[in-house]
């Protein structure tokens, strides 16, 4: 497995969407090295046979009525949104104007 | 009974108190509440409570006291009063999970434990502090700073639930909530010398409880007795149908087990892997005394094996990042929680969305997300989130072979006791060692309970007994942890909390 570098941690900040400055990047690209590296044994733990488990306690197939059940008042779902307008979220542009 | 003497007693007496009419609901939360106000606040304080709430508290406790004088049938622990560990949300009192991303937030709805709670009519007297989003062993990663141990406040009461077992330990509440990821009930119950369990996995509904990783996370009961745990799981636990890993069990039976005072015949399985090389010295004769113990008491003491129990934390430490990452992709600044704006530049959403998570989340949350975001990345997935899947069936193998040969399973609950505040702050590997014993379970979906052991010979601090059982056996916890239980009492002349340092008053301190 390989080893997880600066360039590494600055892209997945970005997939991520957390904003990081350099120091950040440099202190989390160390700590992170040490961390992955003392996980990469799981990788040889299991041989291909092994079946993967998701979930502890498997359920299949939980389903309820098609009915309208509990749902949240248009006022409740935006009380705790940093913006609204008109029974909407407002957010800023989606597109950066080019 | 003094108000000091009161709040000492267990749930399970203080519900026997409030049915007989010795004392009022309203009295006994107003106890609590001084308790909170004694010991709670100011710098030296225990800070286990982020919010406090008197004024909802002390009219359930009125309308108890109410429906109790007119001859209405309550519920047992009706009046009793309950901790709620900040990373469950309620109607009518901020949550915040330990972020600052959360400050201040109100959820527009109950947790489905709080509906129960509330429809048993206990008291809330607040919510309790933890480590951000339950991510941590020591309570140090909150937003809103540090609980501290009530054994010795410069130290850490464990986490991440370590607001609701100091809270506990410290007679602030005779019980709280908590949630348990990979040991965040259980390792505080260790360090601070209370009790805590959690539950078989669906045997009590997440539903409410603000998702770390949905495939291990659990809620669970904190509290000062076995019998008191068995109570409090009774009430929160049963079929939800919104939340669809819930199973149908009835949660009955757990006190009734707690209360069946034999073990006679158990077969209890010592994990030859969690004990030993590691293990504090304290922590290792604690628990080789409650070994003999129970082998006195009748148990057939046998050893087992659990070899692929030493890949349990890096697996955990792979599969719980990448559910954490996808669960946390939620705070985005739009729909709850704070938005802060980049300082320069075009204003997207994309850009504010980055500068709200840099500014919301604290340094240990943003290294499980880029952690977790890694794991789950085009070419890496197999090596990392796929083999750590692997592991859980061989860790739900070596559970299946234990259970064969054991009616539950015994190991220390923490290697080693409360370490100092900032001792391994800047260590996340040191940090993460500390639920060694305690992630196998949330693995496997097992339940897990913690008790007092005793206190560690070099550094008079508690040490926690851990009992593993099948999944849907829980009652088995119960009844063997309170076996146990009364037998280290007997032999101490007491519960070890009466060991526990006095706590000085900080309210009268911020006076002087």
């Amino acid at each position: 497995m390989a080893a997880i570098n600066r360039d590494d941690v600055a892209h997945l900040a970005q997939l991520a969407h957390i904003e990081m400055n350099d120091e950040e990047l440099d202190r989390m690209a160390t700590e992170l090295a040490v961390i992955v590296d003392s996980v990469k044994s799981v990788s040889e733990a299991a041989g291909a046979d092994v079946p993967a488990t998701s979930h502890p306690i498997p359920l299949t197939n939980v389903m309820r009525e098609d009915v309208v059940g509990h749902v949240l008042t248009v006022e409740e779902a935006l009380s705790g949104a940093p913006d609204a307008a008109d029974g909407r979220f407002k957010v800023p542009a989606i597109l950066e104007e080019s | 009974m003094s108000a000091s003497e009161l709040i000492r007693s267990s749930a399970a007496s203080m519900a026997a108190k409030l049915a007989a009419g010795e004392v009022t609901s309203v009295e006994l939360v107003q106890a609590h509440l001084d308790r909170i106000a004694e010991v709670d606040g100011g710098e030296r304080g225990v800070h286990a409570f982020l919010h406090v709430n008197a004024e909802e508290a002390l009219a359930v406790a009125a309308d108890v006291d109410a429906r109790r004088a007119a001859g209405e049938e309550l519920h047992e622990l009706a009046g009793v009063p309950i901790a709620i560990k900040d990373l469950i949300v309620t109607k009518g009192q901020p949550t915040t999970a330990g972020s600052k991303i959360l400050e201040g937030w109100m959820s527009p709805y109950d947790a489905t434990v709080i509906k129960k709670i509330r429809a048993a009519r206990m008291p809330m007297l607040g919510k309790t502090n933890l480590d951000e989003f339950a991510m941590g062993s020591s309570t140090e990663h909150s937003a809103y700073g540090p609980t501290r141990n009530p054994w010795d406040l410069d130290r850490i009461p464990g986490g991440s639930g370590g607001g609701s077992a100091a809270a506990v330990a410290a007679f602030e509440a005779p019980l709280a909530l908590g949630t348990d990821t990979g040991g965040s009930i259980r390792q505080p119950g260790a360090v601070t010398g209370t009790v805590g369990v959690k539950p078989t996995y669906g045997a009590v509904s997440r539903y409410g409880a603000i998702a770390m990783a949905s495939s291990l996370d659990q809620i669970g009961p904190v509290s000062r007795t076995v019998l008191d745990s068995a109570l409090l799981q009774e009430v929160i636990g049963g079929h939800d149908p919104f939340d669809s890993t819930s199973l149908t069990d009835p949660s009955t039976g757990l006190a009734d087990a707690a209360r069946i005072g034999n073990v006679k015949g158990m077969k209890i399985g010592v994990i030859k892997e969690l004990h030993g090389e590691g293990f504090q010295p304290g922590v290792e004769n604690r628990f080789n005394e409650s070994l003999e113990l129970l082998r006195n008491a009748g148990a057939e003491i046998v050893e087992v094996s659990c070899p692929n129990f030493g890949y349990a934390l890096g697996a955990y430490y792979l599969i719980m990042p990448s559910e954490a990452s996808s669960n946390l992709a939620k705070f985005d600044g739009v729909r709850f929680g704070s938005r802060t704006l980049p300082a320069e530049g075009p204003l997207t959403i994309e850009r504010v969305m980055g500068a709200t998570r840099a500014a919301g989340f604290g340094d240990e949350v943003k290294r499980r997300i880029i952690l977790g975001t890694y794991a789950l990345s085009a070419g890496y997935y197999d090596a990392y989130y796929g083999s750590a899947q692997k592991v859980r069936t061989l860790i739900q193998r070596d559970f299946d072979a234990a259970f064969a040969q054991a009616d539950v399973l015994i190991s220390p609950t923490s290697p080693v006791t409360a370490f100092k505040l900032g001792e391994k702050l800047d260590d996340p590997l040191a940090m993460y060692l500390n639920d060694i014993a305690t992630i196998p379970a949330n693995m496997a979906g097992v339940p897990g309970l913690t008790l007092p052991g005793g206190l560690a010979d070099e550094d008079g601090l508690p040490v926690g007994i851990q009992f593993l059982a099948p999944a849907r056996e829980d009652a088995r916890l119960y009844r063997v942890g309170a076996v146990l239980e009364s037998l280290l009492e007997e032999q101490w002349g007491g519960p070890v909390l009466d060991k526990a340092p006095a706590l000085a008053s900080t309210a009268a301190k911020e006076a002087n």
